[in-house]
């Protein structure tokens, strides 16, 4: 028992709530959720250090014994995730005192980025099924909020296609839980997985995979992703940034704790599924990048390539791959955040949304330009850079498999993307300014400076790679043996 | 239709939203150890609010309760995490309750729990959040 | 008892997604939340349909109903009434904004007065 692992999720809960009855107060409450989600990095930071040195720590909630009351686990992959996701809110914060108008943030923005962020934190701690979808629609609800925020005509029309959607996916996993304790018996993750090793993983229950399949995979954006580049592209930068960064990552996360630790007998049934949703993903989400001209809805479709990209991982699932899926997902969380921060800077700099009508952005903020540049070579792949060391590790273990098909799209990926974001950087970079300046546009430093922390991350974790490694590795070796999870939750 | 023309409406509900009131405080205490609670109880009274609100109209529930929604949900949330934070201070894992039997002036005997607190934190976000939905969507008309 | 309670999941299961696939984004909320009730419904069914007093010691009863079901019932109803209300305002705000619920008529990416984003 180790009550530090419920902090992640009620900083941000206590955070929300404080700041509601501080409405008014807009300095007080900028302030407030800043330090809040630095107190949170920190807790991450403190538990990385706890699960290095004691191992996967967990917390019965209300003293109630694992399989039956609900746990929280706390293991080298789920931390990872929470320190990066409270590293990326915190720069979109940052952004946000300057890049979002006061009339949103008088409408309660930051109280709901902080129930967000209770809901994402709590979906990567959790071990009970039920609780990650009630984590899941506490993360969903603030986000429908957020979406709609400032309710211009566009975020109207894409916020009812948003929830129809969720919506439906939740009823779906609703469906599913249900289908799976009238099976088993047991909501509680490591007690699924030992119960399902015991009898085998029957027909049923295989289709009952499938079925959390199509729900995660709707928000992952895997495959079904239909909705996401127009809901996307419809709230400001800082709000996109927030979503492209967590809540398809979030969706991820549930794939591939689901399917390594519960659903991993049927590898021929479920996880050449993923492999095919995956490359089928990558396909669509790339040409659909390349194809697009909107600037946020090219970086939707570069988010939904990414996921894409990483559930191969999970289709391959050996030592390597999966090492390389933690990398990943982790340098994904900060690159995406990175890149939709930047294209609202862009955006606001040429005053279109759309590239063929930008141009010479360059003269104005060279810095600007350049970040973008290094963002994208890291959302390729580049060596120094922090999309390098993921990329090899998923490809190498894929080739490991002889899976040269999974292995051939992961190339044909970063090819694809690497156009779509240079068309970006071409087009709106270079040449002539087409547009005059706005007039009450000023300081894109400040939003700039804010931006920086990623950037520096990125380098950094591309360089130093080699003293990272050891957590991903933990992190993947969970992944690899599901009786280290089920041992520490079910030890007491 | 004239506001507040109905006057069966309006005086029965004098009545009614007072044994609504006064049957949504049974389910609320009730709610320990049999059917009921805080959740049931928070909309059964803003079901007596609504009453309220249909029988006359939404002015007169401000009038009657003067107060921000809003604000009382956010209590709510407030005492309910303030309830299931306060086992950390006590090295209980969160939400851990505890409960004691006093003997109180009138009551005599009485078991007093936590999770009593942890409801009323539940009731006033359920009456917040629904008074809150009823007013937002009610008012402009 | 099972069976039943098959078809009527069933039943509401057909009628949700029928009013889904209308255009009228009242009749879609109103389908989401029948398809709600229909998985409500499928669950306290797959936990087995039994009868036995409320799972509390101490009260001189053989057979105890399953109490998991009903609290994972309950919180999703609380959930769905949450969505519900949301998804109803905001369908009526966007009545406002738009004037009209055919979703299919709503104006598409293509309009030239969105908001900037900033």
């Amino acid at each position: 028992m180790n009550n530090w692992v419920v902090a992640p999720m009620l900083i941000p809960l206590f955070t929300a709530v404080l700041l509601i009855f501080l409405n008014k107060r807009l300095r007080l409450q900028r302030w407030i959720s800043l330090i809040s989600v630095m107190l949170n990095a920190a807790a991450a930071v403190f538990l990385m250090i706890q699960v290095r040195t004691g191992g996967i720590q967990t917390l019965n909630m209300s003293g109630w014994a694992p399989p039956y009351g609900i746990v929280l686990v706390a293991d080298m992959f789920a931390v990872l995730l929470v320190l990066a996701a409270s590293i990326v809110s915190a720069c979109c914060l940052l952004y946000s005192f300057r890049g979002i108008d006061e009339d949103r943030e008088k409408h309660y923005f930051y109280p709901l980025v902080h129930f967000m962020l209770a809901g994402v934190n709590g979906s990567f701690l959790t071990g009970d099924l039920f609780n990650l979808f009630v984590c899941f629609e506490l993360m969903l609800m603030s986000s429908y909020a957020l979406i709609v925020l400032g309710g211009t005509k566009r975020q109207f029309r894409e916020t009812l296609h948003y929830i129809l959607i969720n919506v439906l996916s939740s009823t779906l996993f609703v469906a599913s839980v249900a289908y799976l304790y009238g099976a088993t018996g047991t909501l509680n993750l490591a007690h699924l997985s030992l119960r399902i090793a015991e009898s085998g993983q029957s027909g049923p229950i295989t289709a009952v995979a499938a079925l959390l399949l199509v729900v995660f995979s709707v928000k992952a954006g895997l495959f079904l992703f239909f909705w996401l580049p127009g809901s996307y592209g419809a709230p400001p930068a800082a709000i996109s940034a927030l979503f492209g960064a967590l809540l398809t990552k979030v969706g991820m996360y549930a794939l591939i704790r689901v399917f390594t630790l519960v659903f991993y007998h049927e590898t021929s049934v479920t996880h050449t599924l993923i492999g095919l949703m995956g490359i089928a993903t990558i396909v669509l989400g790339g040409f659909g990048a390349v194809s697009q001209t909107n600037v946020n809805r090219i970086l939707g479709y570069n988010v939904i390539a990414s996921i894409g990209f990483i559930s191969l991982a999970l289709a391959v699932s050996n030592e390597d791959a999966l090492k390389g899926a933690v990398f990943y997902l982790v340098h994904d969380m900060i690159v995406k955040a990175l890149l939709f921060l930047l294209a609202g800077i862009l955006v606001a700099e040429t005053g279109t949304e759309r590239i063929n009508r930008m141009g010479g952005a360059l003269i104005h903020s060279p810095l600007l330009g350049w970040m973008f540049l290094a963002a994208s070579l890291a959302v390729v792949g580049v060596p120094p850079l922090s999309g390098f060391p993921g990329k090899l590790l998923i490809l190498q273990g894929s080739l490991e498999e002889g899976r040269y098909v999974i292995a051939a799209a992961g190339v044909l990926l970063s090819l694809l993307l690497l156009y779509s974001l240079i068309k970006i950087f071409i087009l709106g970079f270079w040449g002539e300014p087409r547009h005059p300046r706005e007039a009450h546009w000023k300081q894109p430093r400040k939003l700039l400076l804010s931006s920086a922390p990623l950037m520096l991350l990125i380098v950094l974790l591309g360089l130093f790679a080699e003293p990272v490694m050891p957590y991903m590795q933990r992190a993947a070796d969970i992944l690899n043996e599901p009786s280290i999870y089920i041992q520490a939750v079910l030890k007491e | 239709m004239p506001k507040g023309s109905d006057i069966f409406l309006q005086n029965v509900s004098k009545v009614v939203v007072f044994i609504i009131l006064a049957f949504a405080l049974y389910l609320f205490f009730t709610g320990h150890g049999s059917p009921g609670g805080g959740f049931i109880a928070g909309l059964m009274s803003a079901g007596a609010l609504l009453l309220l609100a249909l029988a006359y109209d939404i002015e007169t529930v401000r009038k009657v309760l003067p107060v921000d929604f809003k604000l009382v949900t956010a209590s709510g949330l407030l005492i309910a995490l303030l309830t299931g934070a306060g086992a950390l201070f006590f090295g209980k894992p969160f939400l851990k309750h505890a409960f004691g039997h006093f003997e109180l002036p009138l009551l005599g005997e009485t078991e007093l729990h936590t999770a009593l607190i942890f409801d009323l934190g539940v009731y006033l976000a359920v009456v917040g959040v629904t008074m809150t939905i009823l007013l937002t969507i009610g008012e402009d008309r | 008892m099972e069976v039943v309670v098959a078809i009527i999941v069933g039943v509401l299961f057909a009628v949700g997604i029928y009013l889904i696939l209308t255009q009228d984004v009242l009749r879609i909320v109103l389908g989401t939340s029948i398809l709600t009730h229909a998985v409500h419904l499928l669950l306290m069914a797959m936990s087995m349909l039994k009868t036995g007093s409320a799972p509390l010691l101490g009260r001189g009863k053989e057979t105890f109903v399953d109490p998991l079901p009903q609290a994972l019932i309950l919180t999703s109803i609380v959930i769905n009434f949450g969505i519900t209300a949301f998804f109803l305002v905001l369908a009526y705000r966007a009545y406002q904004k738009l004037d009209t619920t055919d979703m299919d008529r709503m104006p598409s990416e293509s309009s030239r007065h969105r908001g900037q984003s900033r």
